[in-house]
């Protein structure tokens, strides 16, 4: 299966099943490469249905007035979209599946701090996405409420949202446990001589997101858990016919779920700051300020989610300040893209499918990210608020961003993960197919959401059809895309030329050690350079 | 391949144990910090029902369960101490005494809440419900933050539980009781919520 196979002492995680054998060796693996490949399996798996779902929407809107579905089946088809892609892909996405793989392997530690908890961190991440699932074929219906769950309709609609919130409720804990668990491994697990100025940068993304996880999912918990007892008991905590506060609802629910986007995000800008010192071959521009501004995102993150409420009703002074806040967390976004960008200057540029998906990246970043700004002032967002425009803005950050920096890093280690390569040319089609789709799919939702196309709406006045069409098109060229990426990858995983230890000429630890990594990680000392981007 | 199994399983390393405690106590009082601020807005709506609704608590219940919580937080950290002298006899005993206080915590508890549930109130009950805002608000926080509470007794309950068992079959030690040291800093959580909930649900008439 690899080029060291010579070795006596090399044993591939992947052949190495422990006290179990077959699929029990994988449920019962307390190895963070075998966790990692559940994790993803499961969180494509969900991706795919998740994609299902939007496509679904799409088929919708093809046509004014109803095309496929009812306005009420439409409302639960956006809902499950939701709560599937925040709560079971996106958040979980990078840190579950590359962090678990490559974070003990960046700093150059066997595994995690616990490998027990990480097991059981997945173990109830398949409990929380089969309550999920349960929560739309038990008898009330699926949920209708979004995946906001925004009070008083959550309180009140006769749909399953008390199954819905408690599996968000235990998605969550899997997320705090996961964050736990990459916290400690990074203080006490790094090897020697790995100082924190010396780790590679996506350990330091994976940090600052975990100080995320751990302190911001338990409010959504308790709100979540507010909103159960609301409706069980009809306490009136935030419905206002029993003189609740929706408005507070809205609060707690922010207070999370902002820096959550932020959960998505860290990771893939990890991501990308990995790809591009790999692919010019040249030392990261701004070491520093790249993991100093991971820690400046998720410090201020968790000050802007007012900027959610500006036309909830809220005081002037409030919304300025949230705004001003919303401008200040760009500045260390920008300051990324910035370094990533001036990285490339003068380097010797190898464009391989991974460089080309943090290319992507970067671009479909910088159009969520200053769209976000004109969100982030008052006086624009009122006039966009809840319309297609926030739609466009939040897929370009979730999907151009977090998802392309997914597509990238799965191009950049699948050749480490399943010691195989991929064939370039269909990933570089799959690419160029997706960058289109997805471009025709939600450029469009900017344009018809300044002319007043609300969000969430299964009908639409006419004049609005055909960039419904366009978008819809968009949609089903994205699918193809998709389609013809996963094949790649699958094939190469299953099928590949054996890939060589290191493909890129990559300089940290993971490109050191055989393709796939031995049990172990590393069955020599790992040895740790002052600089981990330390190209000649 | 022997030299490759269970790795992770003669792998030790007490301080980061320690550390993952310290953070999921982070988390807890983050849980329980969107309660608190839940109960300081609807307290700053509603100040005199919240008052009027507190007198029907008995102060004396409250601050004999305050006391025995204290009392139980310090005999744990003596069961800490004598475990590091290596003394397991005062060890146990001191683990007994501190589940037989959060017992004590609890069965007074249950004689509370039971009085309440006999005069018909409890969440969703009629009565409840022909309740005015302030009052509902009152007693439906007071059930589900002292309600929390009592879940986080049981869960700490549970932890010295299983210390107690496995200093008993010598499995927890002088030379490594990082357990036991876990289950103590838990306890001390549950009471220092505790410390915080007595005097906002009793004491503000």
């Amino acid at each position: 299966m690899s080029n060291v196979s010579a070795n006596s002492e090399y044993v591939s995680y992947l052949d190495h099943h422990g006290k179990y054998k077959g699929i029990m060796s994988w449920i019962m693996a307390t190895d963070h490469k075998r966790i990692a490949l559940l994790y993803m399996y499961s969180i494509m798996t969900f991706f795919i249905i998740g994609v299902v779902l939007g496509i679904m929407m799409k088929l919708e809107m093809l046509t004014p007035g109803e095309t496929i579905m009812k306005a009420k089946m439409y409302n639960s088809v956006f809902t499950l979209h939701g709560i599937l892609m925040i709560f079971m892909v996106v958040i979980p996405g990078l840190s579950a599946v590359f962090g678990n793989f490559f974070l003990p392997i960046h700093i150059g530690a066997k595994d995690v701090s616990f490998p027990k908890l990480n097991r059981f961190s997945w173990w109830i991440f398949v409990v929380g996405s089969i309550m999920a699932v349960l929560s739309q074929v038990l008898k009330d219906g699926p949920p209708d409420t979004g995946w906001t769950f925004y009070a008083p309709y959550s309180t009140t609609t006769s749909s399953n949202v008390i199954m819905a919130t408690a599996a968000a409720f235990v998605l969550g804990f899997s997320s705090i446990l996961t964050g736990l668990n990459f916290i400690v491994t990074i203080h006490q697990l790094r090897a020697p001589g790995m100082k924190f100025f010396n780790m590679p940068l996506f350990p330091w993304a994976l940090y600052a997101t975990a100080w995320i996880q751990l302190l911001a999912t338990p409010v959504i918990g308790i709100t979540l858990l507010m909103l159960i007892a609301e409706r069980a008991f009809h306490i009136g905590f935030f419905d206002p016919a029993l003189g609740g506060d929706p408005l507070l609802f809205q609060h707690l629910f922010w207070i999370y779920s902002h820096p959550a986007v932020y959960v998505m995000m860290l990771p893939a800008m990890g991501v990308i700051t990995e790809i591009i010192p790999t692919f010019c071959q040249r030392q990261i521009y701004g070491y520093k300020a790249v993991a100093v501004s991971s820690l400046a995102i998720a410090g201020v993150g968790f000050l802007v989610w007012g900027h959610h409420m500006y036309t909830s009703g809220m005081s002037d002074t409030a919304r300025w300040f949230f705004s001003l806040l919303t401008f200040i967390v760009a500045v260390p976004s920008a300051i990324k893209v910035f370094n990533w960008i001036t990285t490339m200057y003068k380097g010797s540029i190898d464009v391989k499918p991974p460089f080309l998906y943090a290319l992507a990246f970067i671009f479909l970043f910088i159009i969520g990210g200053t769209t976000g700004l004109l969100l982030g002032s008052v006086a624009t967002n009122v006039q966009v608020h809840d319309t297609a425009f926030v739609v466009a803005h939040f897929h370009y950050i979730i999907f151009g961003g977090m998802g392309f920096a997914f597509f990238a890093a799965i191009h950049y280690w699948l050749p480490k993960m399943y010691g195989r390569m991929y064939d370039f040319k269909m990933a570089n089609i799959g690419l160029v197919i997706n960058f289109i789709g997805f471009n025709l799919l939600y450029f469009p939702q900017f344009v018809i959401g300044i002319q007043g196309m609300p969000r969430r709406y299964f009908d639409y006045p006419a004049k609005f059809q055909p960039a419904q069409l366009v978008s819809s098109i968009g949609g089903f060229i994205l699918v193809t895309g998709l389609i013809i990426m996963i094949y790649t990858l699958v094939k190469g995983a299953r099928k590949g030329a054996p890939a060589p230890a290191n493909p890129w000429r990559g300089s940290t630890l993971e490109w050191q050690i055989p393709s796939p990594p031995s049990v172990e990680n590393f069955d020599e000392e790992p040895v740790i350079k002052e600089n981990p981007y330390d190209y000649k | 391949m022997s030299q490759h199994t269970a790795h992770i399983e003669e792998h030790r390393d007490d301080e980061a144990s320690k550390l993952g405690m310290w953070l999921f106590i982070f988390t807890e009082l983050l849980l329980f910090g969107g309660l608190f601020l839940v109960y300081s807005i609807f307290r700053m709506q509603y100040p005199v029902e919240f008052r009027e609704c507190s007198l029907e608590l008995s102060v004396t219940i409250g601050a004999i369960n305050t006391v025995v919580l204290l009392f139980s937080s310090m005999t744990v950290a003596m069961s800490m101490t004598a475990i590091q002298k290596n003394d397991m006899k005062k060890a146990l005993l001191y683990i007994g005494v501190t589940l037989f206080c959060a017992a004590i915590f609890l069965v007074n508890k249950y004689f509370e809440w039971s009085g309440k549930f006999h005069h018909g109130l409890y969440p969703g009950s009629e009565l409840m419900k022909l309740l005015d805002r302030g009052h509902h608000l009152y007693f439906s926080l007071y059930f589900f933050m002292t309600g929390l509470h009592a879940l986080h007794i049981i869960i700490g309950m549970t932890l010295l539980f299983v210390c107690f068992f496995k200093m008993k079959k010598q499995s927890i030690h002088s030379q490594d009781y990082v357990l036991l040291e876990n289950s103590a800093l838990y306890w001390h959580l549950v009471d220092l919520i505790w410390i915080f909930l007595f005097p906002l649900m009793y004491l503000i008439s």
